[in-house]
């Protein structure tokens, strides 16, 4: 167990920061929220009822990762045609604006294996506009990027939480939002009185 | 059905960019053919009594030379996290992933054969009936396949695992496969055998689709 006695409400237009060291369960919290794994004991709970159809609620996030999910064989506009196609979100403009927002338009058609680390990682937070949802799960999002990256992704941030976006991000650098609210993880620590999770 | 789609063409796109990997498969599907000439001798009758086994286990073993980069690659990307998350159904994913191994990997087995049956001898009333065994019986190796490669995620040498995974599960498709073709031959109806095959395709893409979903699922927890 990496966490319990854990328990926590975002609401529209909030921002969460997971804060903890390595190996504290940010990552885990993401992943859970996500749905990408279940927990042991503990609610996920949406409009004050719980989630019952993890699709529907994977509709409504967007998980960014440490693993960039790029395809090095497309380019940089196909690598975010292919996610705003396959997610069903989004309309082509949108793409053209991911693009400019995060510095990648003079990139657009260069094969994704040419791009570097914090290029790659730009590419998967393009997506964050690419295909809006209301949710943003990002996990450690400033990891490689420069500061001209990181103050953009700081702005897109603020947009979508003026929007009522809502963002859980896990990260021990910057400051990515103003406001919010900071869970440290390493006060849930799991006791043996402590076999549960609340979402 | 944007998503399927979406993958699908996604997939096909990808194999045709990276050609080698579907290149290497029928290369090795000719090769592993063409050695038995060698190893057998050239005797018409000899070739013509084993040409059907050998092109089907050739072909299945091409097939599992293809099979473990189903799902590794988007796995280890972590593509495979954002598939899961695409708000419908894990199932879709899988269904459009097989539907692009059998188009880049099944349509150009079934292609080949019948070329390399000639080099095997194979008497000419065998030729349509080995397409046709084909056409039905590699949807199934497919289905099984992925099946196979989506619970060898993240293992340590998946690709020998698969092989022992899967292998056994292709013996009713072997069987049913050769049958037919040998049936043809002598004269005897195929159709018995072409049903079972088509048969075995239906219970693997009933059953198939779901497990490997619930196997994706796991290996992304």
């Amino acid at each position: 167990m990496v966490f319990a006695g854990l328990g926590f409400e975002l609401a529209a237009g909030g921002a969460m920061v997971l804060r903890g060291p390595n190996g504290s369960g940010k990552t885990t919290l993401l992943r859970l929220m996500a749905g990408l794994a279940r927990p042991v004991a503990g609610r996920l709970l949406w409009s004050n009822a719980p989630v019952e159809d993890p699709e529907a609620l994977a509709r409504r996030l967007r998980f960014i990762g440490h693993q960039d999910a790029i395809k090095t064989a497309f380019t940089v506009r196909e690598n975010l045609a292919f996610w705003a196609a396959f997610w069903g979100t989004g309309e082509p403009a949108l793409i053209d604006r991911a693009m400019d927002t995060f510095g990648l338009a003079a990139l657009a058609d260069f094969p994704a294996r040419l791009l570097s680390a914090g290029q790659r990682h730009r590419l998967a937070l393009a997506r964050l506009i690419a295909s809006p949802v209301p949710l943003w799960l990002l996990d450690e999002p400033a990891n490689a990027l420069d500061d001209r990256s990181t103050g953009a992704l700081t702005n897109t941030i603020a947009e979508h939480r003026a929007r009522g976006g809502m963002v859980v991000l896990a990260s021990h650098g910057a400051d990515l939002v103003t406001g919010g609210t900071t869970l440290a993880l390493d006060n849930f620590t799991p006791t043996a009185a402590q076999q549960w999770v609340e979402l | 059905m944007s998503a399927f789609s979406a993958l699908l063409s996604r997939d096909l796109r990808l194999a045709l960019r990276q050609s080698a990997d579907s290149l290497t498969v029928i290369a090795f599907f000719a090769i592993a053919t063409v050695l038995f000439p060698f190893g057998v001798g050239p005797e018409a009758e000899v070739l013509s009594r084993i040409a059907a086994g050998v092109v089907w286990v050739a072909a299945l073993l091409a097939a599992l030379l293809s099979l473990d980069r189903v799902f590794v690659v988007d796995f280890e990307d972590g593509t495979l996290d954002q598939l899961i998350l695409n708000g419908q159904s894990t199932v879709l994913v899988v269904l459009a992933k097989v539907l692009a191994h059998w188009l880049t990997t099944g349509v150009p087995l079934i292609i080949m054969s019948p070329v390399l049956a000639v080099t095997l001898q194979l008497p000419s009333e065998g030729y349509g009936v080995l397409v046709l065994a084909l056409l039905l019986g590699t949807p199934t190796v497919s289905l099984i396949g992925a099946l196979g490669a989506a619970l060898v995620l993240g293992a340590r040498r998946g690709g020998v695992l698969l092989s022992l995974l899967v292998l056994p599960l292709y013996i009713p498709v072997l069987i049913f496969g050769t049958a037919a073709i040998e049936a043809t031959i002598t004269g005897m109806p195929s159709q018995p055998m072409l049903s079972i095959l088509a048969g075995l395709a239906l219970i693997a893409a009933a059953l198939c689709p779901f497990a490997t979903a619930a196997a994706l699922r796991q290996a992304a927890e």
